[in-house]
């Protein structure tokens, strides 16, 4: 009885060490797999670094950078538009005079105006 | 298992090494792929690193003692719940809890700005890595959650029975949340400026972690006020402990930066200073983070060995030294564009909002490192008491409050002085009736309680003129009658009201503060049963005693072997308010004192009973007599004759006797006014802060959009 | 005065005055700290009038309950000299023999009197109080 039941557990131990090991690569492949998904696949779209490749590499980069630049300027426009309503409320609610509104909207239109036209151009 | 952990640890520091060298790669080689892949590595980081916390929680749930931190904090007598919890009642496990945290919220902000910041996201790909990979670095070298011990033992220390208790369970996940969003700031700061790059977009982005972290850390600091006052022994919810202290600095400033970046948003002002807000707000969090964990100031909370202060005090210089380097060395691209018009205006009380936050954090800063300080300076170390707090916080606390009244009712860049005394009569009304009041009824001998009720008055005022009026506007615009008016008023501009209403809940907050600070009356006394005592208008009528011996099957989940406490009677005049039974737990200790003794002979743990209401709270806890002579023979009695299986008969003995025999008690009775509105305020608060970061529906944005534009169009034309 | 002289006085007068709170802050702190100190320490170097605060341990069988009065002894960490200190006030539930104490005391006539609330135990690190009674080969 006393034989048996040390072998089991040690059998049992070994078992989980097992299963630990494959847990183990398991997760490491899964690490590796995501990590490096974004290099497989550029690596896939442009294998070598020829010239072309590296002329479509930076064309690719202007489109981004023009996209980013995109993005700022919508956000900047968020906040212009956010202000011109903000000032239009002072002064409904009594915290800004006739003419104190009338000057700071104007400047914040053209300004909305200005961001605009920055927008439009990059469109085109 | 304990080996699926240590592997997980190695593999999270791994992948964040690799991480930190593909984001600067892809940042200074333009490869996108690389700054990509940096970015997945911490996706990658948060999988890892959630497989190390889950093999940790189940060997906690499983009782799984092999694991050194299991066995050190849990047992199979504690309830599941705090099992649950235990995991983060170490310095071992809160350190995986820490870093795990990071990993998640980094991930959820990295995902949420794929497509946007690239640049700077990748250098703040690679600070937040390399945080994490700080404290991951620190479990494997300095103090692991997967070290085990053969053989392993049968059964547990247990969970100490002072963190028994619900808030337990959510009070360190807030506040390490609010800590590692902390740092989510600093990173796109650091990224900002080494990509030299702050614009709208990345006001817009920064703005909403630093919320998300200003709200979490909030949170925490409140729930953790709230457990100090509900479930511990003293009766109070702040202390000015050094912990306690190193929570609320962050959040200072991280209130200044929530107020001051709407100036950079507007006028291109302050770039510096906030740059700097933001990463001396993270840098505190670290802080924060170091006090508890390094055991280097004297303080109710501090544990941990003094083997993890070196590597956070490197740690901190890098980030303070880093931070100073690179906003001097861009101090040209963080120009002002413009100046500040009138010291009359939203822009002027912001900043002076500002200097009090900090100035606020200055204070309690300079005190909760004071035993550090002196000892440098002196060579003795010495420290500051509350009273030295309280004399330099509370007055900035009111004007703190009477600013938060100001800015609602002053316009953006310059307020026309007539239009301006026609808008403060309401508020100051307010503030004068209140100031009237109250010294009619006869409380003029606490000046500052009085102060902060009529700033608070002042501030309802403001804020509930301001409401009013701009449901009337919107309504005057477009028709709507008043509820709805004021329904759309608050939806279309949520950032404005939602603002208003934290202030609001801030100025309750304190009236809450200041009432139960200055008007409470609380009584320490001894009462035998028929006894009774006064305590401010209440009398309290010690009825009889009570004594429960855990089941053996425990419903309330306490696991303490014996309670011992009280039921009493509290009226006022003569008629019946409430009924309390505070009483104390004695819980078992791993043995040495007798096989009755250690039955009883662990940590006691006082449980209050308290009646909370609307106008005050009634807080009663009790501190038996258990060495009482009697009570004392019966123990020693029964060390003598009784085995420690036979033991628990004792604990029957002692309870009939308390019953029988009680010996006098001490009683902490306090009688708090107006405590309540403390958490109400918060809630408050928080609620407005919701509302004020809600995104606005995309159609909403869309209408206001183009609406915007048709008009600023027809503005041009007129020009 | 044009506007940039106005803006430079404005600074200069806010920098000015922030200096002054600070100093005054920094000052105050010194006078009003109340200087840590072992027993050992302590019994050298006590004045009366002035309040310390006693750091060690709860000297075993010190702890007596007069009352609202509670009398214990502190003494070093590595043991030695023991100061009895009489202390009222809320006592925190981690209070026992043996624990790390932290009291602000006065010494008045012989007597070291402990200040009211004064008194903070430091949380065990680990709750541990003996090892585990039973260890058994798994």
């Amino acid at each position: 009885m006393h034989a048996r039941a040390p072998r089991a557990a040690s059998l049992a131990r070994d078992g989980l060490s097992v299963l630990i090991a494959i847990l183990t690569l398991a997760l490491v492949a899964v690490v590796v797999l995501v990590v490096s998904a974004p290099l497989r696949s550029a690596m896939r779209r442009a294998p070598g670094s020829s010239a072309a490749s590296r002329g479509t590499r930076a064309v690719a980069r202007a489109e981004l950078e023009a996209a980013l630049e995109a993005t700022e300027l919508e956000a900047a426009r968020e906040a212009k538009y956010r202000e011109i309503r903000d000032a239009e409320l002072d002064f409904r609610t009594g915290k800004l005079s006739r003419e104190d509104y009338d000057a700071i909207d104007g400047e914040l239109r053209a300004e909305a105006i200005e961001i605009l036209n920055r927008l439009e151009q990059g469109e085109r | 298992m304990a080996g699926l952990g240590r592997v997980c640890l190695l593999l999270a520091l791994a992948v964040c090494l690799y991480g930190i060298g593909a984001s600067l790669y892809g940042v200074r080689t333009g490869r996108v792929e690389f700054s990509a892949s940096g970015r997945r590595a911490v996706y990658a980081l948060a999988g890892v690193l959630t497989v190390a916390f889950a093999v940790l929680e189940i060997a906690f749930l499983r009782n799984d003692f092999a694991f050194n931190t299991v066995a050190d904090t849990s047992s199979r007598t504690t309830p599941a719940l705090y099992r649950a919890a235990a995991v983060w009642s170490s310095q071992e496990g809160s350190l995986l809890l820490w870093a795990w945290l990071l990993s998640l919220w980094a991930s959820l902000a990295l995902f949420l700005v794929r497509r946007r910041l690239r640049e700077v996201a990748s250098y703040a790909t690679a600070v937040l890595l390399g945080l994490a990979g700080f404290f991951v670095a620190l479990m494997i070298f300095y103090a692991s959650p997967f070290e085990t011990t053969s053989p392993t033992p049968v059964e547990g220390a247990g969970l100490d029975p002072l963190l028994r208790f619900p808030t337990m369970v959510i009070h360190p996940p807030m506040l390490y949340s609010g800590y590692t969003l902390c740092t989510i700031p600093l990173a796109f700061g650091v990224g900002a400026l080494l990509a030299r790059k702050v614009d709208a977009d990345w006001i817009k982005t920064i703005r909403r972690f630093a919320f998300a972290a200003w709200l979490f850390l909030g949170v925490g600091i409140l729930l953790g006020a709230r457990w100090s006052y509900a479930e511990l022994g003293w009766g109070g919810y702040w202390g000015w402990d050094a912990v306690e202290n190193a929570s609320l600095m962050p959040w200072l400033t991280g209130t200044a930066f929530l107020h001051s970046l709407m100036i950079q948003e507007k006028r291109g002002m302050l770039k510096v200073w906030n740059i700097s807000l933001v990463l001396a707000t993270g840098t505190l969090a670290v802080m924060g983070t170091f006090l508890v964990r390094s055991g280097v100031l004297n303080s109710i909370h501090a544990f941990g060995g003094a083997t993890l202060g070196v590597p956070f005090v490197v740690l901190i210089a890098v980030l303070v030294a880093g931070s100073v380097y690179l906003v001097v060395s861009r101090r040209e691209m963080l120009r002002s564009q413009h100046r500040l018009d009138s010291l009359l205006s939203r822009e002027a009380i912001f900043i002076a909002n500002n200097v009090v936050l900090v100035g606020l954090c200055f204070v309690i800063f300079w005190g909760t490192y004071f035993p550090l300080i002196s000892e440098a300076l002196s060579g003795h170390e010495a420290s500051v008491g509350p009273p030295w707090f309280d004399r330099y916080t509370v007055p900035l606390a009111l004007v703190l409050v009477l600013l938060s009244g100001i800015g609602p009712v002053i316009a953006w860049r310059r307020a026309t002085l007539a239009n301006a005394r026609r808008n403060f009569s309401l508020p100051l009304g307010f503030a004068l009736a209140t100031l009237v009041a109250l010294l009619a009824a006869g409380v003029a001998q606490k000046p500052f309680a009085i102060a902060m009720f009529c700033c608070a008055a002042f501030v309802l005022g403001s804020v509930g003129q301001e409401f009013f009026r701009g449901a009337r506007a919107r309504g005057a615009m477009t028709g709507e009658a008043g509820p709805l008016a004021l329904l759309s008023l608050v939806r279309r501009n949520r950032r404005r009201y939602g603002g208003y209403i934290v202030h609001l809940g801030i100025a309750v907050l304190f009236v809450g503060v200041a009432a139960s600070s200055s008007f409470q009356h609380a009584s320490e006394l001894g009462l035998s049963p028929g006894q009774s005592t006064r305590v401010g208008a209440y009398t309290v009528r010690y009825v009889r005693p009570t004594a429960t011996i855990t089941p053996k099957y425990d419903r309330a989940h306490t696991g303490s072997t014996l309670s011992l406490g009280a039921v009493l009677d509290v009226s006022k005049r003569g008629h019946h308010v409430a009924t309390l039974q505070p009483s104390e737990g004695f819980y078992a200790s791993g043995g040495g004192q007798g096989s009755v003794g250690s039955l009883i002979g662990g940590q006691p743990v006082s449980h209050v009973s308290m009646d909370g209401g609307v106008t005050r709270d009634v807080w009663s806890a009790i501190a038996p007599n258990i060495e009482a002579p009697a009570l004392k023979r019966i123990v020693e009695a029964g060390n003598r004759t009784l085995s420690p299986e036979e033991a628990i008969v004792a604990i029957g003995v002692l309870a009939r006797t308390y019953l029988k025999h009680p010996p006098q008690a001490q009683f902490h009775l306090i009688v708090s006014p107006l405590v309540m509105w403390i958490w109400i305020g918060g809630l408050i608060v928080f609620g407005g802060g919701l509302i004020a970061i809600w995104p606005a529906p995309s159609a909403v944005r869309r209408r206001v959009a183009v609406r915007a534009r048709s008009r600023a169009a027809r503005g041009l034309a007129r020009a | 005065m044009n506007p940039a002289r106005k803006r430079t006085a404005r600074l200069v007068v806010a920098l000015s005055a922030a200096v002054v709170l600070a100093s005054a802050l920094i000052y105050t702190s010194f006078s009003a700290a109340s200087p840590a100190l072992s027993p050992s320490q302590l019994v050298r170097q006590v004045q009366p009038g002035r309040s310390y605060q006693l750091t060690g341990t709860v000297v075993p069988n010190s702890v007596h309950r007069e009352g609202p009065t509670l009398d214990f002894s502190v003494e070093d960490r590595a043991g030695g000299t023991a100061i009895p200190v009489a202390y009222t006030g809320t006592v925190p539930d981690p209070f026992r023999e043996g624990r790390e104490v932290i009291v602000t005391v006065e010494r008045h006539g012989g007597r070291y009197v402990g200040e009211r609330n004064s008194l903070i135990t430091k949380c065990p690190s680990k709750f541990k109080t003996a090892p585990p009674s039973e260890k058994q080969n798994y």
